[in-house]
């Protein structure tokens, strides 16, 4: 086939590509998106399928049998993981702007400049030699398609792995340096990735039918085929002692690439739209990774069949069975399908790499010079987007360096192995990172140095020696001639084949001196920090409301100057005016907020990576970096203040219950003082009264001397009356106060119910025969023992009787009974004058009550002595009441315990 | 000129009998009640000039009967002079307040009494 057809075809192919990422972009800037849903996002992630897929798989399957499936097992079990890790990642990356893998290792150990340059090296070196296995594929694809015999001999020039480079160059270069914002989603790019894994799919399975039910007649005599070849057998088998270590060794590997790949971690992460497309993703990658390997063992044993010498590169089965059946038009689609699986990822990988070294090792090293600071006026994003471009170039450079010197001897898989043993090298750096919080900088710096070192005199040094570059005794002999030292066989470890071999050693002694490192070194604040941070990410969304830990101080207009140079005024306007309505933050100031700072250095970063932003923004604000112990004072001092709220919440509640409680009392005692002035008003009352008549008369006696005799002693007569009166009354308050205050204790005595009966009616004999009245008792059991304070009983019988003598008319009769009911003795004194009002029959008992519309005034008496009465029963735990009788007359009741102490 | 008439209104026996002779010691015809209803009955019955009245009966209130002197124009001339055991600064407002010529407390001088009624009735 003619080069030019091959070559346009190519040339047409980037174009489409090309016009399909523009129509993405403009479609975007309208506002809408092509890519943003969960479908794009998994055919984006099939990035991972590349030419050593397309091509490598079927050559492995051709060599080794069922092992290559190994590679698609890894990040199926990653699907499984999404959730708890990946999503993890990504709201990491998205909320401290984080762009790249080195970026995540360096932000998560304290923005560590080292760890940043370090990685980027590393995933340079490693991952290199994988671009140009991609360049490799394309070349050999493309001179088979052509006939050419791939001479590497020929100059530069003719050469057709340089003329694809160029071309992708151009187009990596048009579409990966759009914008200067690396956290800004490549829509166009992704857009054609996304395309461009359809089309290796399409392709693929074209090549797949085609060979399984056209050059054979389907599975069942393909299969009977090449089981008919003994040599074939094997490869459906796992034979070789090591293939369980193999196997499990090429899944951790693929499991770790799926997540650490530069170019993965651009389309995982960075270029992730909405984190929900990962539960999309979650399926669909996988059963792409399951159809894409459907035909892959059905080519591998067409080719062994068809071509029993090994004078076809089974690599190139795919390609070369349908050319050598002449579908001239179906081995350019198949092409086509390498093409887009090598360009996708080449694509991808590059502007993930130049991300990494623009921003971790040119651009700190631009802005560590004077010159450039001092240009720091003049617009800086031209400044990264040159840088940018560099790197690309330099990368590409690369790879078709490596391509040239190296490649050209080994199979696709192998070198793509040495990459993934690399990037493995990340794992415990990043995984520990992410879950344990004892991490640190020096543990991650000193296990990725060891496993970078143990990786390159493991595998990428015997790689070169075997392409002559080096002096191949190192293999044989190994390094220095030291035999343990061989390069397959470290410490006489001999066992294993060599990717195997060197993960063990490459990750024992990483992970080894990780954890050990770890342990036994002390971290800085801002590391320690971070690592809070990350590791509870999930549990705690402290990135919305991260608080300002650093205690920065920079002038407003230099940190906008700075950003400025870097998105671009108007942009930089816009943003700080956002960020400052929503969290209320003045603008006007000439001091920043510390916040501001914090954002200027996230959006810094998202452009030039954090390492390089703290820099930059440390530069403009005097950060002041907090003692571990202020931060943790600072830690402590929330945690006490929210104690101390709930607490006072909770005193304050019981506060308002306590205030409550005491207005309650308050009122109470006042209700009760209130009584008591009420009390005592009307006993002041009540002794004005009889003191009232004292004085007048005393008055009048001593100013009238020529007073009658007679009417004079009158006057004595009522004076010493008034007196009496005055002297009871005293005597009745005190006591009553003595009952009420419980100060009078009971003088109990036994006595019989009849001498009760007898000493009350004595006292009162005068009274009756004064007023001509009957008394009548009935005592049901006169000679009944009751133990009582006889005095005070009697005080409230004379009580009681005087008051029926007083309400009795003229000759009438009074009752006196008394009743043993139980263990109760009952009295009653009834009367037969007019009875008591209804409303009345309980307040006769207050202090001073009088019954209301009685013409004339109580004769005599206190007024206390009912409430008196009433006193002294209940001290006896007895009770008292008043009715009227149904035969006119009133009845009072009173009812005493027999005995005062078993009651 | 004929002699003024007082009314002394007290349902304290004693009271009433020491208010009695002093009035009429200093010329004064005296007429004499001892609950509210007794008063009312007397007010309208003899149109006394004074009134010297007790607050706390057992039937009718000295306010009460302030007020209804004080209400009617036949008898508003009527001087009111409460003499009470109230001694409130309250009562003796709310007292002065329906028209009394004056409040005295108890227990009093007979002396400065007779004076004040001297005063009110020149």
């Amino acid at each position: 086939m003619s080069s030019w057809i091959i070559a346009g075809t190519a040339l047409g192919y980037l174009l489409l590509l090309s016009i399909l990422a523009w129509s993405a972009e403009s479609v975007r800037k309208k506002g809408k998106s092509w890519i943003n849903n969960g479908y794009v996002y998994a055919l984006s992630l099939a990035v991972y399928c590349t030419a050593w897929t397309y091509y490598g798989s079927v050559g492995r399957a051709a060599t080794s049998g069922l092992d290559f499936l190994t590679i698609y097992i890894g990040p199926t079990i990653l699907c499984a993981l999404f959730w708890p890790v990946l999503l993890k990642i990504i709201r990491i990356c998205r909320t401290q702007g984080i762009t790249s893998i080195a970026d995540l290792v360096s932000t998560r150990y304290g923005k560590n400049f080292s760890l940043a340059v370090l990685v980027t090296i590393f995933c340079v070196l490693g991952v290199i030699p994988y671009i140009a296995l991609q360049l490799k594929a394309i070349a050999t694809s493309f001179d088979l398609l052509a006939g050419a015999t791939g001479n590497t001999n020929q100059s530069i020039w003719k050469d057709s792995t340089f003329y694809g480079t160029l071309l992708l160059t151009v187009f990596i270069l048009f579409f990966g340096t759009r914008s200067v914002d690396a956290a800004e989603k490549h829509e166009g790019l992704i857009a054609a990735i996304a395309f461009e894994s359809v089309i290796k799919l399409v392709a693929f399975l074209a090549a797949g039918l085609f060979i399984t039910y056209y050059v054979f007649n389907g599975f069942s005599d393909l299969f009977q085929q090449a089981i008919a070849q003994p040599r074939l057998q094997q490869l459906f088998t796992l034979q070789e002692t090591n293939a369980y270590t193999s196997w499990f060794s090429m899944l951790t590997l693929s499991f770790f690439a799926m997540l650490f790949l530069p170019r993965q971690f651009q389309v995982n992460v960075v270029e992730n739209l909405d984190e929900n497309h990962l539960k999309t993703a979650s399926w669909v990658f996988p059963l792409y990774l399951f159809v894409i390997n459907l035909f892959v063992i059905p080519i591998a044993l067409a080719g062994s069949v068809l071509y029993p010498a090994t004078t076809v590169n089974p690599d190139l089965y795919v390609l070369n069975i349908p050319l050598d059946q002449e579908r001239y038009l179906l081995s350019l689609l198949i092409f086509i399908g390498g093409f887009s699986a090598a360009t996708g990822m080449i694509i991808v990988e590059t502007i993930a790499l130049t991300t990494m070294i623009s921003n971790h090792l040119a651009l700190p090293l631009l802005l560590s010079t004077n010159r450039l600071h001092q240009e720091s006026r003049r617009n800086l994003s031209a400044v990264v987007l040159w840088v940018r471009r560099g790197s690309i170039l330099l990368v590409i450079g690369l790879a078709l360096l490596y391509d040239k010197l190296v490649a050209e001897q080994y199979s696709l898989v192998s070198i793509g192995l040495v990459s993934f043993a690399a990037v493995a090298q990340l794992a415990p750096a990043v995984l520990g990172g992410l879950y344990w919080k004892g991490a640190s900088k020096n543990g991650a710096l000193a296990g990725l140095a060891a496993g970078f070192i143990c990786w390159m005199f493991t595998l990428l040094l015997p790689s070169l020696a075997g392409a002559g570059l080096l002096d191949n005794s190192i293999v044989e002999n190994g390094y220095f001639g030291v035999a343990w030292l061989k390069p397959d066989a470290l410490f006489g470890l001999n066992s294993l084949d060599p990717v195997s071999h060197s993960l063990f050693w490459s990750l024992l002694l990483n992970s080894g001196l990780f954890v050990l490192v770890s342990i036994n070194s002390q971290k800085g604040t801002r590391e320690t920090f971070q690592a809070e941070l990350f590791v509870d990410f999930l549990n705690k969304e402290k990135f919305e409301t991260e608080p300002a830990v650093w205690k920065n101080t920079a002038s407003l207009p230099a940190l906008r100057l700075l950003l400025q140079n870097f998105i671009g005024t108007d942009r930089a306007a816009s943003l700080f005016q956002k960020y400052a309505n929503r969290h209320q933050i003045p603008l006007n100031t000439t001091t920043a907020d510390p916040r501001l700072v914090q954002l200027t250095e996230k959006i810094l970063a998202e452009v030039i990576g954090s390492a390089s932003a703290h820099i930059l923004v440390s530069r403009v604000a005097k950060a002041e970096e907090l003692s571990m112990e202020e931060v943790l004072n600072l830690l402590r001092e929330s945690q006490q203040i929210m104690e101390l709220n709930k607490e006072l919440k909770r005193k304050s509640v019981e506060l308002t219950r306590a205030t409550e409680q005491l207005s309650a009392i308050n009122q109470q005692l006042m209700a009760m003082d209130e009584v008591k002035d009420e009390f005592l008003y009307t006993v002041t009352h009540e002794l004005r009264t009889p003191l009232t008549s004292i004085r007048a008369l005393t008055e009048l006696v001593h100013d009238n001397p020529e007073m009658p005799e007679t009417q004079k002693t009158e006057f004595l007569a009522a004076v010493v009356r008034e007196t009496e009166r005055l002297s009871h009354l005293i005597t009745q308050v005190l006591s009553l106060e003595r009952f009420e205050s419980g100060k009078h204790s009971l003088e109990l005595q036994t006595i019989q119910i009849k001498g009760l009966q007898e000493e009350a009616l004595s006292d009162i004999q005068p009274l009756i025969q004064q007023k001509k009245l009957r008394i009548e008792a009935h005592l049901s059991h006169p000679y009944e023992l009751v133990e009582l304070d006889p005095a005070l009983i009697r005080q409230v019988l004379y009580n009681l009787l005087t008051n029926a003598i007083r309400f009795s008319p003229e000759s009438g009769t009074i009752l006196f009974e008394a009743n043993v009911s139980g263990n109760h003795l009952e009295i009653s004194i009834s009367d037969q004058g007019k009875g008591i009002p209804a409303a009345s029959l309980e307040l006769i008992f207050d202090k001073f009550y009088q019954a209301p519309n009685q013409i004339l005034k109580k004769p005599e008496g206190s007024g206390l002595g009912l409430a008196i009465s009433k006193k002294i029963i209940e001290l006896h735990t007895g009770n008292i009441k008043a009715e009227n009788r149904e035969e006119g007359g009133a009845r009072f009741i009173f009812m005493l315990p027999l005995s005062q102490t078993n009651h | 000129m004929p002699e003024k008439k007082i009314l002394v209104v007290d349902d304290d026996p004693y009271i009433l009998m020491s208010l009695e002779f002093l009035m009429q010691k200093n010329g004064y015809t005296v007429v004499v009640a001892r609950n509210g209803t007794e008063a009312l009955q007397l007010i309208q019955q003899e149109i006394p000039d004074l009134v010297v009245l007790d607050i706390m009966m057992p039937d009718i209130d000295g306010y009460a009967i302030c007020e209804f002197i004080k209400k009617q124009s036949a008898l508003r001339h009527i001087i009111v002079i409460f003499l009470s055991a109230k001694t409130r600064e309250s009562d003796q407002r709310k007292g002065l307040e329906l028209g009394a010529a004056a409040y005295v407390y108890k227990p009093f001088s007979t002396r400065s009494l007779i004076k004040e009624i001297n005063q009110l009735l020149q």
